[in-house]
């Protein structure tokens, strides 16, 4: 048992009468596990009275427990495995638990994100603490009710005993006093093998109304009076307003008002998540979604350059500029590669690329905003709820205190709803209508007007001596927008002669964190290139690695403190999956096989796959998946999550691309843009954890980046050919 | 504006609008039925699947004006209390991350298994192609459309 002092989330622990009514419009959900519908309500039947004792958690009087949880929900599944955390250490039946989405309150929760896999790494302890605590205080209670010592006093699933004298009492009997008491100093934190609910199979909250289309998303937000708001921006990046016909189309039917707007007035405060903000754009306000999106296509707008007009080939052109004759800009050199690959026995290099992305969330960008002199309400689908409410208060004027910003369940995310821009966009339409609205994106308005996946081109030129030891590893990564290479990360530290560049190109496209940013592209190139290096070698891919990894243990080269990763972490998933996978004895018959491994987000992840090309397309049959990310919360969502990443990056490489002309998006819907679909999914996927009970770290990104890399090697092996242009199968990018 | 008489979920709804405007937004905007989604509007992504009768079809591109006398079932009225079938797969597989475009798949597998009961895996794939899950989660959808396809109807 860990005695923990619990001043550190003591911001956490301040009562709130904010939350007792719990009432966001969205309400509460109902649990996925109860297989009797019957049981299920009885079991949350409303209480008479609530109590609660800290701001994650109250008690009803009959026992029920509401949990909030504090980080937005976009897929990732955190709604259910942040009050798990919480039911653990409570001691709770989690058939008597009612998850409800908490709005923003820094008061109480802390980094209220959705971004970087962190809401389990970074809310693990404050989780574990509030429901610690609130046990305590509920065994503190019943010591006092039953004059016994609280030492004596133990809980089982939402009951308290004391064996001696033979008492006990459910929590709810025990929540009135125990929500009276004074937050304790200290208290004890479960040992890992006595969790009861982290690490089981627990089903999505929320599933029971998504499967049934209740309201739950942003879009579905409706209030009395509310108005439908959409937004005509600049067509292209590098273009302002000129000016509009705004009459021609007022008198449209449905539509209340048309007016261009200033989002972002000159000198308002900035912060990092409106990094894309648009100053200007013309409104179009109805009645209803169909007749705002013909007034839009009805609009007239004059626009004129303000900058550039950018095209792809322009970037891919000076993507190759910069990565030719860039003056050399080491951001990490061990040794000396120049020296090394003069006297290498061998010298293997290739250059990587890849295209802008769109994130493409199936919900497309809203949100709801009523905005009055007096208050202003924010509802909607957001990763950044602070920092959009940093920003209100600077464009509204308006203090925080009258601002509250709540969170819906996001239909995708993926690092889009990090730029809450649209948030601001609703919110200064609400003042100036003087109205509830809603505002819309249509998908086209979404796919061009994005903050994107970077594009990237990489170079990697490796030396090996006469033996196949790796001796010279020289990287050269470039983006737009972003210098692409994380130079501390494999196989820095395990290579004598190292040296990593990178640069980045100004562009007028905005961009901006995809799910993994960099890591999706850059994985992927790297455990290609590593493929052909050993090759190169004449060495199995599985062993080169592995090799590696033990100079990166025994011998580190460079300050193994700099050297971002673990490298007995990272050996372990690749020898499970090696086992999994049945490595030695290769992929069955008919299939080709191929091995990629990568570490990003405090998370290691190795995979295998196994596929065949048919008509010009992969077809994968089966990816095997090795992951150390700690403790496994949830494993039924955990091994969702890897599907999904993994589903994601082979679509992604396989047939995604956004190209420009003039500043434009050439794609502007998915009969254009080309995502992965179910016939191109592959046919199973096996995920496997490491059980180690290292303190849990993040799940919604790790398994992205490495798949990409199985995917080149697993079509090297099938084609002879191998792939360095990202889609592997997509439209050849037109250049020109 | 016209008005048209529709059959929704057994239900006549009466509404009021432009004659071009998709059954789509009828429903999310005129009749409160947020269970149809938005995704693309041009009938690529499939998270506005209906049945009209019983084929799966996108509200996003059908016109009020053209759904006349046919019934309408969108996910509201597939199941009494969400206990069709492929709503309890659905469940049972866990098959949602985000959510969003799953009740378009679950529409679209609910018309699969009432035509074709037992689907081979390229039947299933052949008829979820229409409907992106920008999550990934097309695994669990394959199963759990097996699962359903192996439950008697209620």
């Amino acid at each position: 048992m860990t005695l923990i002092k619990t001043s550190i989330g003591r911001r956490s622990f301040i009562k709130s009468s904010a939350l007792a009514g719990g009432g966001m419009m969205l309400g509460f959900s109902w649990l996925a596990s109860c297989k009797d519908e019957a049981a299920r309500e009885a079991a949350l039947a409303m209480p008479d009275e609530w109590f609660e004792i800290n701001g994650f958690l109250k008690i009803g009087d009959n026992g029920v427990v509401t949990i909030m949880s504090p980080n937005p929900e976009i897929g990732q599944n955190v709604k259910t495995a942040m009050p798990m955390i919480v039911a653990d250490e409570l001691d709770i039946d989690w058939e008597r638990v009612i998850v409800e989405q908490a709005p923003l309150n820094l008061d109480i929760f802390t980094r209220q994100l959705a971004g970087g896999s962190q809401s389990i790494r970074q809310g693990w302890q404050g989780l574990r603490l509030a429901g610690a605590t609130a046990r305590q205080m509920l065994r503190q209670a019943a010591a006092q009710a039953w004059e016994v010592p609280v030492e004596e006093v133990t809980t089982s699933e939402g009951m308290l005993h004391h064996e001696a004298s033979g008492q006990s009492a459910g929590y709810g009997e025990m929540a009135s006093a125990a929500a009276a008491l004074e937050v304790p100093e200290e208290v004890a934190l479960k040992e890992p093998k006595d969790f009861t609910i982290i690490g089981t199979d627990r089903k999505n909250v929320d599933g029971p109304k998504i499967v049934k289309g209740e309201p739950l998303f942003g879009l579905d937000v409706q209030r009395d009076g509310m108005l439908i708001a959409m937004v005509a921006h600049p067509p292209a990046f590098g273009m302002k307003l000129k000016s509009v016909d705004a009459e021609s189309v007022k008198s449209m039917p449905g539509i209340r008002d048309v007016f261009p707007i200033v989002v972002y007035p000159e000198g308002a405060e900035r912060q990092w998540s409106d990094g894309g903000a648009i100053p200007e754009m013309v409104a179009i306000v109805g009645e209803s979604t169909w007749e705002c999106m013909q007034a839009k296509k009805a609009l007239q707008a004059e626009w004129e350059a303000d900058g550039t007009l950018e095209s792809t080939a322009y970037h891919e052109e000076e993507l190759d500029r910069l990565l030719a004759t860039a003056p050399e800009k080491p951001a990490r050199e061990d040794g000396n590669v120049q020296r090394a690959f003069a006297q290498a026995a061998k010298v293997v290099e290739s250059t990587y690329s890849a295209p802008f992305l769109a994130h493409n969330t199936m919900e497309p960008m809203n949100f709801f905003a009523h905005v009055t002199p007096e208050k202003a309400e924010l509802l909607g689908p957001i990763q950044t709820p602070e920092y959009l409410e940093n920003t209100l208060v600077s464009v509204l004027g308006m203090p925080k205190e009258k601002i509250d910003v709540m969170m819906t369940r996001m239909g995708g995310g993926f690092g889009r709803r990090l730029y809450g821009t649209f948030a601001v966009e609703a919110a200064m339409i609400s003042r100036k209508m003087q109205a509830p609205v809603k505002l819309v994106y249509t998908r086209e308005d979404d796919m061009t007007q994005g903050t994107y996946r970077p594009s990237y081109k990489i170079h990697y030129k490796a030396g090996l001596d006469e033996a196949g030891n790796l001796i010279a590893w020289h990287v050269r990564g470039v983006g737009t927008n972003d210098d692409l290479v994380f130079e501390n990360r494999f196989p820095a530290g395990a290579v004598d002669n190292y040296l990593a560049e990178k640069h980045a190109l100004p562009t007028l496209v905005t961009t901006g964190a995809w799910r993994a940013p960099r890591s999706n592209f850059i994985a992927g190139a790297e455990q290609a290139f590593m493929d052909e290096v050993a090759e190169a070698a004449g060495k199995d891919p599985i062993e080169f690695r592995l090799e590696l990894f033990d100079r990166a243990i025994k011998d580190p080269v460079g300050d193994p403190e700099t050297n971002d990763y673990d490298p007995e972490r990272y050996a372990g998933v690749l020898k499970l999956v090696r086992e999994k996978s049945n490595w030695e004895a290769g992929p069955p018959s008919g299939l080709s096989r191929g091995v990629a491994a990568y570490f990003c987000h405090n998370s290691y992840v190795a995979q295998v796959m196994d596929l065949k090309v048919e008509a010009n397309t992969p077809k994968v049959e089966k990816v095997y998946c090795a992951v150390d990310c700690g403790i496994v919360i949830n494993p039924l969502s955990a091994k969702n999550q890897v599907e999904g990443g993994i589903v994601d990056g082979i679509g992604h490489a396989t047939f995604s691309a956004l190209t420009f002309r003039d500043g434009r998006a050439e794609q502007s819907n998915f009969d254009t843009y080309r995502l992965i679909r179910n016939a191109e999914a592959p046919k199973s996927i096996e995920t496997y954890f490491v059980d180690n009970g290292i303190d849990p770290t993040g799940l919604g990104e790790p398994s992205l980046p490495p798949i990409q890399g199985a995917l080149a090697n697993a079509l090297y092996k099938a084609t002879g050919t191998r792939y360095y242009e990202q889609p592997f199968f997509g439209e050849r990018r037109i250049i020109g | 504006m016209a008005v048209y008489n529709l059959k929704i979920n057994g239900t006549r709804m009466e509404v009021d609008v432009d004659p071009t405007t998709p059954l789509l937004w009828v429903l999310r905007d005129h009749l409160n039925m947020v269970g149809t989604k938005y995704g693309c509007g041009i009938a690529q992504c499939g998270a506005c699947t209906v049945h009209l009768g019983d084929t799966a079809t996108r509200s996003c591109s059908l016109p009020v004006s053209s759904v006349g006398d046919q019934e309408v079932t969108t996910i509201e009225g597939l199941s009494e209390n969400g206990d069709h079938p492929v709503q309890k797969a659905w469940l049972e597989v866990d098959v949602p991350q985000c959510g969003y475009c799953q009740t378009g798949q679950i529409m679209s597998a609910a018309a699969l298994l009432k035509s074709n009961p037992n689907p081979s895996d390229t039947d299933i794939e052949s008829a979820m192609n229409g409907n992106i899950c920008r999550c990934g989660t097309y695994v669990r959808i394959k199963k759990a459309i097996k699962l359903a396809a192996d439950q008697p109807a209620t």
